[in-house]
This record gives structure tokens, C-alpha cells and sequence, in this order.
């Protein structure tokens, strides 16, 4: 028997990955699968990169498997999007090494602009998916996974939840098995996807799919709980814990591959039982597939498409069961803010006074769009901030974007907001680019970056210089400003969104919350100075108070002395404290 | 042993995520099965955050239900207030009493309610310390969930050396011996 471990579901995929003697491994940071990547690093035998995009990370672990080693690649539902160009095509060509990709879903979008399915773009891409339902299962299936992508020349998808990603449970470790690599052959007909080529890969795609559906009824991934005929509930993942909670004397089978279907294994499973249940989160993947064969099952109809489910609505909804819970107290919301301290927060604050409004985009500061900041009016994807903005210019005309501007993070700009930025001064626009630059990947946690001048695996390299980025596409007006520097980025604002350019301003100023962010002092409200004109409070700092009679106290256990309130205090009555 | 429900919660950035790991710790040691429910990402921006954790001889599902909570560890008092229809009846809450402000308060939207504890208290066992105040007199703030943890503790059946090697064994190295004290200074409260 191997260490047992309690392992969060993401750290258990890295542990995984590692067991299966995986030798590459590129991610983009992304809620909630960036923790697999953050976990990789540990093993010393796997190369582990942040790569700029989901789409760049595919192609590095398309690569090392063409290469003939095993390979991941992991990335949040909508990373799959960007991600979906190589990996459709991924699919004709094989592998030669197994490769595997994490798709991380978001039922309840916890951090996410959407609540996409994966296993519905893993079905479009012909990609067969397995879904565990624990930390444990988490890191066989991963293994598995490996063994199943060489044995059938398929990449797989490994889809998570975040109740799984984010969760942790007792996992069994074991050693890592060390993989020999598989010899180089040039075999243009498997891995140049051109028609001549891809036609009979299709055919072949075709035919895998079939033979793992047949194959499937064998696998130990899927398995039969057999209790009580009266009822069967066909489940996957995460929901399988609620239906052994809820429903304990029911039949279960237990799918751990969701595409594609074992259809024989399935048929012979509801023969078997009178009613049959089909319970998953999202979309109705399995349910569809199993009443087109005819069969009378019952899911969605009684069970939402939306969030998450509970051991407590399987009771309510399928059982019927009335639950007498307490109703939660109605009390104050608490929803996320921009941290004491946050850089975002003073771009905002001035974006605000001056009454513009902001192509936002995928970031902590996508929190600008709502009160008292109120700047951000847009956010769709990662890079959209941009190219939205242009679009708008060429709806409407120059005039209309005047009191417009984009706002990016760095890690963002470089994930796709660079091609945007790129069409902006290949098609003539004028409008005006922030680039919130805090030197780092933020909502995520703090990943390294292209412009970071540090690798995942922690080595310094070359940091990519965004001004001198921007001034290479041949933007003349670039600048780089202090992001607390309220009077000049109010003054650089105003100039830049004049003039008929595109203009690029990058607001330079560290994530408060990065550990070389020296935090150098508190600020300190001295009441007899105070008029109570609330100007201080406009920006909606956690650390700041209001006090019944008007003044205001600064939480000194909150407050990173930014010193934003400081500088918007007309009477002096905010001091910063220096350490 | 029936399956034990804990559910954690408080402000992002509070730290609530490394007293689910040690009770983690501390219930692995102990050979129960284990699971704990986090949550990362944008929550964490200053937004209410829940963490559970579920320890038996067989757990399924990682969440908590509500109404199935043992114990309530809330580490503010409006989260204290928002979470305590997770306990059961005969629950207890253990509540460090601070108040953080929410956005929605702090920009005049919403008020934040008076007399949490005194409500709390007419329907449950509810122990209310400032761990704050008790960790700025350790000099350090930041403490104050370790002492939060010590309370904690003196209401779950794990013996107190274990507690120190969970604690010793998942806090930064260099952060162990104010650890340590805080956690002492929580268990004799």
C-alpha cells in the first residue's frame, strides 16, 4: 500500500500526471485548473511551463507527443475555446506519446464568464472524455488516461468540476512508472492535416470512437453498483457523491468515460432496472444520447441545466422528500472586491471622476464594473477589452469612443489582447489602451508571465517588455505611468483619448499582494481634520469606515498603505504612517 | 461514527483556507476519511467565502448540506449570520467577533445588522472570542485564525499534541513558533 495523502482534485491530476511518467506539462492559468500546473512543479521529471495561451499550451503538448512523450495540457472550460483550433485537428492526428488535455468546468461560474460544458466541445472535437468523481479517482483516471490515448492514438480530455478541482479527499500514493520514449518516424499521412491526409484520419477518428464505445462495457472506469431494480441512476463525476448520499439503495452505473458512450454497458444496466435516472450537471450530455436509443430516462426535466447540484435537491426534486431546512437570513451581500491597496482601484477612481467608460476585460478588475468604481461597461473573454473597443470606433466613429477606453491586464494583453491591439493599428483606429500592468497574473493567484522574467519551474528568463511590445507595432504614443499617480494618469487620460491615435498607456504598479510588494506604511484618518465630505470613500476601500458622525476610521489590519485615499483628501486629514 | 459536518466561513483573505487544511490535517492523521470543499479565485477578492469540511468512516459528497452542520466556525460576525442555518439544532458556532463592512454597507446600499451574536445565541450554542484583539497582543494580526483554531479545538474530540504536529507540519516554517503561541493562546481561552 502506497503514502495516503489528502490531496486537493488538481493537486491529485499533477500527482497523476507524474505517476504515468508524463515529461511535459504547459498550462495558462485559469479557475479552477490552475492549481494542476502550480502542483506539476513538484516533480522534478516533468518540464512545466505557463505558456501564453490555451492555444500555444496545446500546440507545446501536440509537440512533446509527436516527440513521443507523454504530455498534459490544462486550462478552464473556456480555455478549451481558445484551445479548440489545435485540439479539433489533435484529434485526427493522434498521438505518438499519450497526451492529455484537463478541461476544468464551472457549474455556479464561482470565477467564470460562462458555465460551458466541456464534454459537448469534446464530442464536436471526436475527443473521448473521462470524468472522476474524487481526488483519488482524480489521479488513476488521469493514469489511465495516458495508457488509453496511446492504446487508441487519441489525445483524451480529463473533465473536472470545480467541486472536484477544489476539493480534497485521501488519495494512495504510488511510484512513478518511467515511460521509454517512443521512437522518431516521419509519417506525414498521420501528422501533416492536410485534405489528402485528414480524409482518411477522419474515417479513422470514426472508427476509434465506435471501437472505445464497444470497449467501454470493459472498462474498470465504468462500473455497475447493483442494489435496489426499482430504481438505476446513470450518473458521472461529482453528482455520483450526491446520488450515494441521497439515493444510497438505488442501482448505480457509474460512468467514468462520457464520450463516448458505452451504449451496450448502459442498455443492458437500464434492462435491468425499472426506472431510470440520468443525473450530471450542465447540459444534458448523457440524457440526450440515452433517449435517442429509445430508452425512458428522466434527468433534466426534473433537475436544472444551471449550477451545481447537492445531495438535498436529488432529495427534493427526484425523491420528493420536503426538507425542513431553516431559510437563510436575509443579510447584507458580500460580493468580491478590488483588494485595500489594489493599483486597479486608483486607475479606476480617475476613470470614474472623469466620466469614461471601459471595454473591460478577464481579470480582478473586471470588479471596476460595478459600484462605487462603475467603470467597466463590457467584459466577454480574455483579449476582447480591445478589439471590442474597435469595433464600437467602427460602428460609431472616432468621435464616439472620446470618453471610451480599453482596460487589459498584463497577463491578459499577452494572452490574446496582443492580436487585438495588432488590428487596431493595422486598421486605423484612434481609441485608447490601458494596460493594467501589476506584474503578474492576479485573480488566479499570482502566476508568473511572459513579462515576469520568471519560468513556472521558477528560473529567470527574458522578460518581455510591454512598452517596447507596443512601440514594435508601431504605436507611437506609449506611456508608462504610476498607477497612484492620480493627477498624471488623470492628465495622460485626458490627452490620450484626444488625440485621433491609437495610444497605448500602460499604469505600472505591482499587485499589493505579491510577496516583493513591500507594503511601506498604513494610512491614518486624524478626525479633527475631517470635513466628512466623503471623498475618501468614493473609491470603496474595504479598510476604510465610515463612522456613525461621519468621519471615517482606517482599518489598520486591512489597510496597504496605497495611499489613494491620501492623495483624494482635500484637508490633509489622511497621514500615512510609514514602518 | 456518524459522518462530523464542519462548515468554515469569513471574508477572502481572512485565511480560511488554512484552517480547513489543518482540520484536514488533523482528521487525515486521525485515519477518518476525509473531505473539504474550498473555494479559490474571484471569491477571495473580499467576498464571503465557505469552506467544508466532511470527516467519517465513508464521506461522499465534499459539501455540507444545510441544516447538517456541527460545528460553525465563522471568522466574522455578518458571515456568522449568513452561514448559521447550515447547523444543526443542537450546533455550535464558534464566532471570532469582528466586524468587516461589505461593499454593500460601505457604499450606504445595505446596514450592517446589530446584535448578530445576541440572535445567534437565542438558537444556539454560540462562543464568541476576539481573536483579533488576542493576536495584536501576541504582536501579530495575522495570528488570529491560529487562535480562532485553538477554540476550535477545545470542541472536537483530537487529542492537543495532534494539534500541534497538524499545525507545525502545514503553517510557513518560519511562521511556526507564533503559531504555536496562538494556538495556545486559543485553547486556554
Amino acid at each position: 500500500m502506497g503514502e495516503k495523502k489528502i490531496m486537493l482534485g488538481n493537486a491529485a491530476i499533477a500527482r497523476g500526471c507524474y505517476e504515468a511518467g508524463v515529461k511535459v506539462s504547459a498550462a495558462y492559468p485559469g479557475t479552477p485548473s490552475t492549481e494542476i500546473s502550480e502542483n506539476m512543479v513538484q516533480y522534478k521529471e516533468i518540464y512545466s511551463e505557463w505558456s501564453p495561451n490555451e492555444k500555444v499550451a496545446t500546440e507545446v503538448a501536440i509537440g512533446a507527443s509527436f516527440a513521443g512523450v507523454r504530455s498534459v495540457v490544462s486550462m478552464k472550460h473556456v480555455g478549451v475555446n481558445v484551445a479548440s483550433d489545435p485540439l479539433f485537428t489533435a484529434a485526427y492526428t493522434g498521438v505518438k506519446g499519450g497526451m492529455v488535455l484537463v478541461a476544468a468546468d464551472d457549474p455556479g461560474m464561482y470565477s467564470s464568464q460562462n458555465e460551458q460544458d466541456s464534454r459537448l466541445v469534446a464530442r464536436t472535437a471526436m475527443i473521448p472524455v473521462f470524468e472522476p468523481s474524487d481526488s483519488m479517482e482524480a489521479k488513476e483516471f488521469t493514469k489511465y488516461a495516458f495508457e488509453m490515448s496511446e492504446k487508441y492514438d487519441t489525445p483524451i480530455m480529463i473533465r473536472t468540476t470545480t467541486r472536484l478541482a477544489h476539493s480534497q479527499g485521501v488519495v494512495e500514493l504510488f511510484d512513478r512508472q518511467e515511460i521509454p520514449d517512443k521512437p522518431y518516424e516521419r509519417d506525414i499521412r498521420k501528422m501533416v492535416m492536410m485534405p489528402g491526409n485528414a480524409i482518411p484520419r477522419h474515417i479513422f477518428v470514426e472508427k476509434r470512437l465506435n471501437q472505445m464505445a464497444t470497449d467501454g462495457a470493459d472498462m474498470p472506469i465504468n462500473k455497475i453498483e447493483m442494489n435496489d431494480t426499482s430504481v438505476g441512476v446513470i450518473t458521472s463525476g461529482i453528482p455520483y457523491q450526491y446520488v450515494k448520499e441521497a439515493m444510497p439503495n438505488a442501482s448505480v452505473l457509474k460512468l467514468g468515460m462520457v464520450n463516448p458512450l458505452p451504449r451496450k454497458l448502459i442498455e443492458d444496466f437500464c434492462s435491468k432496472v425499472d426506472k431510470v435516472y440520468v443525473i450530471e450537471e450542465l447540459e444534458p450530455h448523457i440524457e440526450t444520447q440515452v433517449r435517442a436509443w429509445g430508452i425512458d430516462a428522466t434527468g433534466k426535466e426534473l433537475l436544472t441545466v444551471q449550477g451545481e447540484y447537492s445531495a438535498n435537491m436529488l432529495r427534493e426534486k427526484l425523491l420528493g422528500e420536503k426538507l425542513f431546512t431553516k431559510a437563510a437570513e436575509q443579510v447584507p451581500a458580500r460580493p468580491p472586491i478590488l483588494c485595500p491597496g489594489c493599483p486597479h482601484r486608483s486607475v479606476f477612481t480617475v476613470l470614474n471622476k472623469l466620466k469614461m467608460h471601459a471595454a473591460g476585460d478577464i481579470g480582478c478588475y473586471t470588479l471596476g464594473a460595478v459600484a462605487p468604481l462603475s467603470v467597466i461597461d463590457t467584459t466577454v473573454c480574455m483579449g476582447s477589452s480591445i478589439s471590442t473597443l474597435h469595433g464600437m470606433e467602427k460602428a460609431k466613429g472616432k468621435d464616439y469612443i472620446k470618453n471610451w477606453v480599453a482596460v487589459i491586464g498584463d497577463s491578459t494583453f499577452l494572452h490574446t489582447g496582443i492580436n487585438s491591439l495588432m488590428n487596431m493599428v493595422y486598421n486605423k483606429a484612434t481609441g485608447t489602451v490601458i494596460i493594467l500592468d501589476n506584474s503578474t497574473t492576479g485573480m488566479t493567484g499570482h502566476q508568473d508571465h511572459a513579462a515576469t522574467g520568471k519560468t513556472l519551474m521558477g528560473e529567470t528568463t527574458y522578460a518581455i517588455n510591454i512598452y517596447a511590445l507596443c512601440k514594435a507595432l508601431g504605436i507611437d504614443s506609449v506611456h508608462e505611468i504610476n498607477a497612484f499617480d492620480v493627477s498624471g494618469l488623470e492628465q495622460l487620460i485626458k490627452e490620450e483619448v484626444a488625440k485621433d491615435e491609437v495610444s497605448v498607456i500602460i499604469t505600472k504598479s505591482p499587485c499589493v499582494l505579491l510577496k516583493s510588494t513591500k507594503v511601506t506604511g498604513v494610512c491614518r484618518a486624524i478626525p479633527e481634520k475631517c470635513k466628512k465630505c466623503g471623498m475618501c470613500l468614493k473609491p470603496g476601500c474595504p479598510a476604510i469606515i465610515k463612522q456613525p458622525d461621519g468621519t471615517i476610521l482606517i482599518d489598520e489590519t486591512m489597510c496597504n498603505g496605497c495611499g489613494l485615499c491620501m492623495s483624494l483628501c482635500k484637508f490633509d486629514a489622511i497621514e500615512k504612517e510609514e514602518f | 461514527m456518524e459522518t462530523k459536518n464542519i462548515v468554515i466561513v469569513g471574508v477572502g483573505g481572512q485565511g480560511t483556507l488554512l484552517t480547513s487544511r489543518i482540520l484536514g490535517g488533523i482528521t487525515t492523521a486521525a485515519g477518518y476519511d476525509v473531505k473539504l470543499s474550498e473555494v479559490h479565485g474571484m471569491s477571495q477578492r473580499g467576498g464571503s467565502v465557505v469552506t467544508y469540511v466532511r470527516y467519517g468512516e465513508n464521506v461522499a459528497e465534499p459539501i455540507v448540506e444545510e441544516g447538517c452542520a456541527d460545528v460553525l466556525i465563522a471568522f466574522e460576525r455578518l458571515e456568522a449570520l449568513r452561514y448559521a442555518h447550515f447547523l444543526k439544532k443542537d450546533g455550535v458556532i464558534i464566532i471570532n467577533d469582528q466586524r468587516i463592512e461589505p461593499i454593500t454597507v460601505v457604499t450606504g446600499m445595505a446596514e450592517y445588522p446589530e446584535g448578530i451574536i445576541e440572535k445567534l445565541s437565542a438558537e444556539h450554542k454560540v462562543i464568541s472570542v476576539d481573536a483579533m484583539e488576542e493576536a495584536k497582543k501576541l504582536g501579530n494580526p495575522k495570528v488570529f485564525n491560529t487562535i480562532i483554531i485553538g477554540v476550535a479545538a477545545k470542541h472536537m474530540d483530537f487529542e492537543h499534541d495532534k494539534w500541534i504536529e497538524v499545525i507545525q507540519a502545514t503553517v510557513p516554517p518560519k511562521t511556526v513558533d507564533i503559531n504555536m503561541k496562538a494556538f495556545e493562546v486559543g485553547y486556554n481561552l
